[in-house]
């Protein structure tokens, strides 16, 4: 599992194309937010929390996308599913690797779409890095389920957002509105139904493409 | 051809869809009383409120016969599955219509974002997920297991999204939440008016389903005699 994680990461951090075209991806979306939102109206921290998770998504879909395509191009997965280790292992690794990818996108784009829209009021508190991983965790476990299930298609690039944007319902909703809460310094009890619910979402689908991806590999 | 046999499904299920069905009508625009407030408006809730159980109860079906085609591999669990989702798309999209016809002359919006609009909207949008995936899958096997597996993924995350949703709106509660169901149902008329509507729509769900199921099987065995007469 860590190896899949090490050989992910390293043609990552090799090539550095997924990294680069995220953020430029992710830049252009706030420059189309701010022409088309009117940046003054965007200053209230809930824009802030609202627009970093759409921003994160779209441009996470991106890498997700690419995280079974390479695979595939290259017989990857062949490979892989005729290693014997536990498919769910595959999966736990590949998730793994796009958390740690879309973890540090996240805390690069809060920061600078903060800067960007000038947003006023800002009290955040400890909170805030937890939710961000609890929420980055469940788009990386949903996506790579989602991923690994569109990239068998022949439309792939558009199946996956189709797949994953309503799947994610639930986890956006609690991932904005913690990241709201956290921004302005609400605590954690205020948060405390929200915090369960992301744990839960991230636990819950974890689980499920853990155990489902025995029936997903067999080439 | 086993299939193209007349079964009992064939007879009882379209005249019990039918008659149950015409019970209905007459009972919705001719029995029941008119409500209070909302006057003629409000019987469209008779086939509204069923349609949505049936919407959200269809995908439980999907994920049960999707569990049951990826345990035992058998292609009829796997065509179920795939007709109760075409069929939920359905019943999913007429309780999008018909929730707005309602809504406009009494909230006075076709739309606003209570709770449970939000959550029918995204089961929709899960359902038509289910439904691309299984077009544009192609034509070999293993898409089917796929498609399982977002089934019963699906159905996962439907206790998840009706808990955000009502978490959310509950946090800024809505001015229009004054839809609670039970406010008009003071006559046992309206109760009764309900359940045999609720009756002719899961006959006709079932009846739909069991059709889409045989006409799957029989695209199957065209495609099989096809790939036949290729070989030959």
């Amino acid at each position: 599992m860590w190896t899949i994680v090490r050989k992910d990461l390293a043609i990552e951090l090799r090539t550095g194309e997924m990294a680069s075209s995220m953020f430029l991806l992710a830049l252009l979306i706030i420059i189309v937010f701010a022409f088309t939102l009117e940046p003054e109206r965007l200053m209230a921290p809930e824009f802030l929390a609202g627009l970093s998770w759409t921003t994160l998504l779209v441009a996470g879909t991106l890498a997700l996308n690419r995280s079974f395509v390479l695979e595939r191009e290259a017989g990857g997965l062949t490979g892989l599913a005729l290693v014997p280790i536990d498919r769910g292992s595959i999966y736990l690794g590949k998730a793994i690797g796009n958390f740690l990818l879309l973890l540090v996108a996240g805390f690069v784009l809060l920061p600078l779409i903060a800067i960007l829209l000038g947003t006023r009021g800002l009290s955040p508190t400890w909170l805030l890095p937890g939710v961000i991983v609890l929420g980055v965790a469940g788009i990386a476990v949903i996506g790579t389920l989602c991923a690994a299930i569109a990239s068998r298609t022949r439309a792939r690039e558009v199946l996956l957002p189709i797949l994953m944007f309503p799947l994610l319902a639930p986890l956006l909703i609690a991932a904005t509105r913690t990241t709201a809460g956290a921004l302005v310094g609400e605590s954690a009890s205020d948060l405390q139904s929200w915090l369960l619910m992301l744990g839960g979402f991230d636990i819950v689908f974890a689980t499920a493409g853990w155990l489902s991806f025995d029936f997903l590999l067999d080439e | 051809m086993s299939e193209s046999r007349r079964t009992w499904q064939d007879v009882i299920l379209p005249w019990s869809t039918f008659v149950s069905m015409l019970a209905a009508i007459v009972m919705v625009f001719l029995l029941a009383p008119s409500e209070r407030d909302q006057g003629i408006v409000q019987r469209i809730f008779y086939f509204h409120v069923n349609l949505a159980w049936m919407a959200f109860g269809g995908f439980a079906l999907v994920a049960g016969t999707s569990i049951w085609f990826l345990r035992t591999g058998s292609r009829r669990a796997d065509r179920l599955a795939h007709a109760n989702a075409e069929v939920g798309m359905l019943f999913t999209t007429l309780v999008l219509v018909t929730g707005p016809i309602w809504a406009r002359p009494i909230w006075g919006v076709w739309w606003t974002w209570d709770p449970r609009l939000t959550m029918t909207v995204v089961l929709w949008a899960i359902y038509a997920a289910y439904l691309m995936l299984r077009r544009l899958g192609g034509e070999d096997d293993t898409i089917l297991r796929y498609a399982a597996v977002l089934g019963i993924v699906g159905s996962l995350d439907i206790p998840l999204l009706i808990l955000a949703v009502r978490l959310w709106r509950g946090v800024h509660p809505a001015v229009m939440l004054s839809d609670d169901p039970d406010a008009g149902l003071k006559d046992p008329l309206m109760g009764w008016t309900l359940l045999v509507s609720g009756i002719a729509l899961a006959l006709l769900f079932t009846w739909l389903v069991s059709l889409r199921a045989r006409l799957l099987a029989v695209d199957e065995t065209v495609a099989a005699m096809h790939l036949e007469g290729a070989r030959s």
